[in-house]
């Protein structure tokens, strides 16, 4: 049979990437006690991958995770005990197997180097090198056989049926191996039908197979019930055999040991991108959609008739459109419900990112000698998936951070009069549209004098400007700010604040950052629950209409006297108490008009981006609505000073505005400004 | 046709073993692992049972102990899938009353084989 087995790769690498997640989080809690169910989990992890690892052709793992699980083993067996050191090691082999399972995925390599090394460190914890991993391979290399056939005497203990084994069966499949010569003993029936239980054995058979057979092929027929009987195989005198083939069991050995070589060096079929596009989905999900569709396909059969009668009996129409505004408005209610839906297959727990920070807040802590403990909260918050695949990196970053430099070391914490082990807390939850995560310590908080400081020295902030202290934590996501006063082996590797600010805002979110000094700080990151609708500001600008979202908005005004300024050759700037703000000619800058005077009064959006803050002038505000954003450089090109477009209620297009873009086109800065 | 009961945890491992014997013509249900395997031998005549030995909740070998104590499945073959190639491992499944086992690794013509030896 021809199985393409890389179908079920995909299956093998998601359960293991879950099993190792496991792996990971019962590892830490074998650290503080965990009962013996913790380690019979470890095990069982491990057990699974390996099992897969050798099924599905990923020979090197399922080699590595060997050595792992024959110490789980012992440690499960309590021949050996859960040492902080065991523990930690076992944690490195669980970063080797997620490394060689994503080269698996991704059709890369894992470092072969690493994986030498903690195998050795494995072996050196087993005290002996970890015994090969058992092969499949059966090739016997001495193969007795018998040109002739074998004679098999085979007696049954009473119980071997019990098993769900049938001497019959067995016959069968001997007789696929030549001519079999079958006589029955009965001398063990019981006399009487008193003493028979028809669920017992009472038979011996012996058999006569002429054919050409090693005695091995036969042992393995009886392999299963070789304790259950008692079994005697000898060969056949020769002249009963006469005429049989000679033996060519070399053969049948060499071909058995290229199909378990061939099996064992399969290759995943393609390398899988690292951006892999499956997921799981609940499948209640799926089904409250397929509800949904069909209320969905009521409501259109409803509309449908609706129209039929309009059009059969015009007298009726007052009655006709009073039925067709419910049957809209029960269109509208199902769409809701079907793009609420829709979103929500998207939707995956927090939990896939939060879970890694046990490890990663014990390995730091570990090697800071500071004692931490981290709380999880609210890890069942649901978020989309794209925007939890770019979350990653930035909240490594802020809690590497609360760890490195918030929480104090135990000595200073004790001389602060608080209790020597830190908290750290990260917590996710919804409100309104967004997703709020915050990230809290109890550390030794931030300075806002040195901050300003360094911002004066930076050149950020101006020798008389003066600045509220909220303003002043902001400043920490400005590049070229840091912080630290010495640059440590953890948080000088990896991105600054300003680039987790910037990957923030990437998402369409935006982080804050509260503190008091001794007490602790609080980073505060808010999120869109999606990417691809957002709740967006229609504008009109002359016949255009344009859609800005809402978030970006500080606020809309009209102009009052006195509160332009205009330079020549220079945009006109709007004065909002104390900041002067350039106005931007929407229409002029989109080439859909000639520059014209601004009147007096101008309506003006003020929005915000990157902390660069515009004016759009524009002719009205209308309505706000949320719009699905659609892409301009899949189908088209990257528009400078847009964000996408969408499709109105009318059936126009309008342009969604990115405020940043718009800042740097009017500031003549875009390049890329056709 | 047979009608065969896969019990697994590794949802890889059942999807392969339920392919294989589907792609042979024989009907499949499946347990995601010992108690889900035992709920579904109730309600099922099956002519042969597949299971991992590692499990959590209740393991391959308490189900196979479990389904000999009922009066459908006192003779019906029972396979285990064990990795260990140990002899404890087997003689562990054959004293809870498993007919047989298959080691993994296994390709799905060394399933089918194995399979084979008690469907007929």
């Amino acid at each position: 049979m021809s199985i393409d087995m890389s179908q079920f790769v995909d299956a093998f690498l998601e359960e293991s990437f879950e099993g190792l997640e496991r792996m990971e989080t019962e590892l830490l809690a074998l650290e503080g006690g965990g009962d013996p169910e913790t380690l019979n989990t470890i095990f069982r992890s491990a057990h699974s991958i390996k099992g897969g690892a050798g099924t599905f052709g990923f020979a090197a793992i399922s080699e590595f995770t060997h050595g792992v699980e024959t110490l789980l083993d012992r440690l499960r067996n309590g021949e050996q005990t859960a040492d902080r050191d065991t523990v930690n090691l076992l944690l490195r082999a669980v970063d080797i197997l997620r490394a060689q399972l994503e080269a698996a995925r991704d059709g890369g390599e894992a470092d072969p180097a690493e994986i030498a090394e903690v195998r050795t460190l494995i072996e050196a914890h087993l005290g002996e090198p970890a015994a090969e991993a058992p092969s499949s391979q059966t090739a016997d290399t001495a193969v007795a056989s018998s040109g002739a056939g074998w004679r098999i005497h085979f007696q049954p203990h009473r119980d071997l049926m019990r098993t769900g084994n049938d001497p019959l069966r067995m016959f069968e499949v001997l007789e696929e191996f030549g001519t079999l010569r079958v006589s029955c003993e009965t001398g063990d029936l019981p006399g009487t039908a008193a003493g028979f239980d028809p669920e017992e054995c009472y038979l011996a058979w012996t058999l006569e197979l002429e054919g050409d057979t090693t005695e091995e092929q036969l042992r393995e027929v009886f392999e299963w019930v070789e304790d259950e009987c008692d079994l005697n195989i000898e060969p056949l005198t020769a002249d009963a055999g006469a005429g049989a083939e000679p033996p060519d069991a070399p053969d049948a050995g060499a071909s058995a040991a290229e199909a378990t070589a061939a099996g064992g060096t399969r290759q995943p079929a393609a390398s899988r991108g690292s951006e892999s596009s499956s997921m799981r989905v609940n499948t209640g999900k799926i089904d409250a959609l397929i509800d949904m569709v069909g209320e969905l396909v009521i409501t259109q059969s409803m509309l449908t008739d609706i129209s039929e009668q309009l059009e059969d009996d015009p007298s009726q129409m007052e009655a006709q459109i009073e039925r067709l505004r419910n049957g809209l408005a029960e269109l509208e209610r199902n769409t809701r419900e079907l793009q609420e839906s829709v979103m929500g297959i998207r939707m995956v727990p927090i939990a896939q990112i939060f879970n890694r920070f046990p490890r990663l807040v014990h390995d730091i802590s570990g090697k800071l000698g500071k004692q931490i403990e981290l709380t999880l909260k609210g890890e069942y918050t649901e978020i989309d998936k794209t925007v939890m695949e770019h979350l990653g990196d930035p909240l490594v970053h802020l809690v590497r951070n609360a760890v490195d430099h918030g929480i104090e070391l135990p000595e200073a914490r004790r001389a602060a009069g608080k209790p020597e082990t830190g908290e750290v807390t990260l917590e996710a939850y919804h409100r309104g549209g967004n997703v709020i995560i915050e990230i809290r310590d109890d550390g030794k908080g931030m300075d806002a004098e040195r901050i300003l400081a360094k911002a004066r020295d930076a050149g950020l902030v101006g020798p008389n400007q003066h600045l509220e202290r909220h303003e002043i934590l902001q400043l920490i996501f400005e590049p070229g700010l840091s912080t630290a006063d010495q640059v440590s082996d953890l948080s000088g590797r990896g991105v600054g604040m300003d680039v987790v600010r910037k990957n923030i805002r990437g998402l369409g979110g935006n982080v804050e950052l509260e503190s008091e000094p001794g007490q602790g700080s609080r980073l505060t990151i808010r999120l869109p629950l999606t990417l691809s609708i957002m709740d967006g500001q229609l504008l009109k600008v002359g016949e255009e209409t344009f859609v800005i979202p809402l978030i970006a908005i500080v606020e809309s005004l009209q102009t009052q006297a006195g509160s332009v300024q205009q330079a020549f050759g220079k945009l006109p700037l709007y004065r909002l108490r104390d900041e002067y703000i350039p106005i931007v000619d929407l229409a002029a800058l989109f080439g859909r008009a000639e520059p014209s005077p601004l009147p007096d009064p101008a309506l003006l959006v003020v929005a915000e981006a990157d902390d660069q803050r515009v004016a759009l002038r524009v002719d009205d505000l209308l309505g706000q609505q949320q719009v699905v954003i659609k892409t301009l450089e899949t189908n088209f090109r990257k528009v400078p000073g847009t964000a996408g477009a969408t499709i109105l209620g009318d059936g126009q297009v309008a342009l969604i505005l990115d405020a940043a873009g718009i800042a740097r086109m009017a500031a003549g800065r875009d390049t890329r400004a056709a | 046709m047979a009608k065969v009961l896969v019990v697994d945890d590794s949802a890889s491992m059942r999807q392969m073993v339920a392919f294989t014997l589907k792609q042979a013509g024989h009907e499949v249900t499946e347990g995601r692992d010992g108690n889900d395997g035992l709920s579904k031998a109730q309600g099922l005549k099956a002519d042969l049972v597949i299971t991992d030995v590692n499990m959590p909740g209740m393991d391959g070998l308490q189900l196979t102990r479990e389904l000999r104590k009922l009066g459908n499945y006192k003779f019906t073959p029972i396979l285990v899938l064990t990795t260990e190639a140990g002899a404890d491992k087997k003689q562990e499944g054959k004293a809870a009353g498993a007919t047989g086992w298959l080691v993994k690794p296994f390709d799905p013509d060394q399933l089918m084989n194995t399979v084979n030896r008690v469907l007929r």
